[in-house]
């Protein structure tokens, strides 16, 4: 039997990503202390926010470990299940729920889905890559897990600007794209910087021999990069979209292989 | 043998890039990339049109491939993409189908 911990008053925090603000709204003030203090930086007025949640804390499920994460639609309202995690979404109303146990994962699955599903309807996406800032300019390197994000992450000199190590978000705006700073972690174990810059290309990673940017077929570019865009619903014209944003992206955006060795003269050839 | 009419489904998302058909299940997210022989199957697969006819009038045509030989190669595409939802196949015209418009 679960049960729902007392709310004794109400405790707001907004999360700023990509310039899209979402506010959690919870009674529990331990828990918007940690959700602060997991996404510094990242915090913004509440009274800002273009989205908010009301969230509900329980106690954690026993058996809730491997549940597979459901995403769907019904009658206009987005539906999210995982484990003890149940939210349900209005993109119209902008308002949400949330029932959760204390998890502060439960909060990252809630805004990563929310913000792909945003960013969906723009032509935009977030990719599972390392992105940073040089000379004005983001470079995205996308890649799956062990193509070396948090290696080329960790390689940047003093004067690039981090975005993240895992997972980056890409904007349209226009007939351009911004790459924005995220606070989804990877190996790095922190937060990037909360800024954006306009989008200069997309490298698909490769570790090899020696660094070197190749070209690629636009097929093969369209091909590599929907594997790597974080895509959790299953409603086939979100797919259909998500498909042409990828399309749209790779006329407008150049893509490359990049082939590097683990250390900082790769940086030499980028930006 | 019964003629086959093939129509494009209307759950996918498909793209022409560079000669070469991009297209995507919308059921499944399986991504496909037709070589030109197979996005001219493609193209013609209007639901109205019996794959014999695509083969002899478009493939063998633009082609220069012997029919049987383009016949057979032809089956076995349409095979693969109806298992994975992509094209609709019957031994009557797809009438009502309305295949998806293909994208440039």
């Amino acid at each position: 039997m679960t049960t729902t911990l007392a709310a004794t008053e109400n405790e707001t925090v907004s999360l700023e990503i990509g310039g899209m603000a979402i506010a959690l709204r919870t009674g529990d003030p331990s828990f918007r202390r940690l959700v602060e203090n997991r996404y510094a930086g990242f915090v913004g007025p509440s009274a800002s926010s273009h989205f908010e949640f009301d969230i509900d804390l329980c106690e954690p499920r026993e058996s809730s470990a491997g549940d597979e994460l459901e995403v769907k639609i019904e009658t206009g309202e987005w539906l999210l299940n995982w484990g003890d995690l149940q939210a349900r979404w209005n993109p119209d109303t902008g308002h949400g729920y949330v029932r959760q146990s204390c998890n502060p994962y439960a909060i990252d699955a809630i805004l990563r889905i929310v913000h792909s599903l945003i960013l969906a309807k723009e032509g935009g996406f977030l990719v599972h890559a390392a992105s940073a800032i040089r000379n004005g300019k983001a470079f995205v390197f996308s890649g799956v897990s062990g193509a070396g994000k948090t290696t080329i992450s960790r390689l940047a000199p003093p004067d690039a600007t981090l975005l993240t190590d895992e997972i980056s978000y890409v904007r349209r705006e226009g007939n351009r794209y911004i790459a924005c700073g995220t606070p989804f972690a990877g190996e790095l174990a922190r937060v990037g910087e909360n800024c954006f810059a306009p989008l200069s290309a997309l490298f698909l990673l490769e570790k090899g021999p020696q660094n070197r940017i190749e070209p690629i077929s636009p097929t093969e570019a369209i091909q590599r990069l929907l594997r790597n865009i974080l895509f959790f619903a299953n409603d086939p014209e979100l797919v259909k979209l998500v498909f042409q944003s990828a399309c749209e992206f790779a006329s407008l955006v150049p893509i490359h292989r990049l082939v590097f060795v683990p250390d900082q003269r790769v940086w030499d050839i980028i930006g | 043998m019964a003629e086959k009419y093939i129509a494009r489904s209307k759950a996918i998302a498909a793209r022409m890039l560079g000669g070469e058909m991009m297209v995507m299940s919308a059921l499944d997210s399986t991504f496909f990339t037709l070589n030109e022989v197979a996005s001219t199957i493609w193209q013609a697969a209007d639901g109205r049109t019996p794959l014999s006819e695509i083969v002899a009038g478009k493939v063998c045509q633009e082609f220069e491939v012997d029919r049987e030989r383009a016949q057979l190669g032809a089956e076995r595409f349409v095979e693969e993409l109806s298992q994975h939802g992509i094209l609709l196949v019957s031994d009557q015209p797809l009438i009502d189908s309305s295949p998806t418009p293909v994208s440039q």
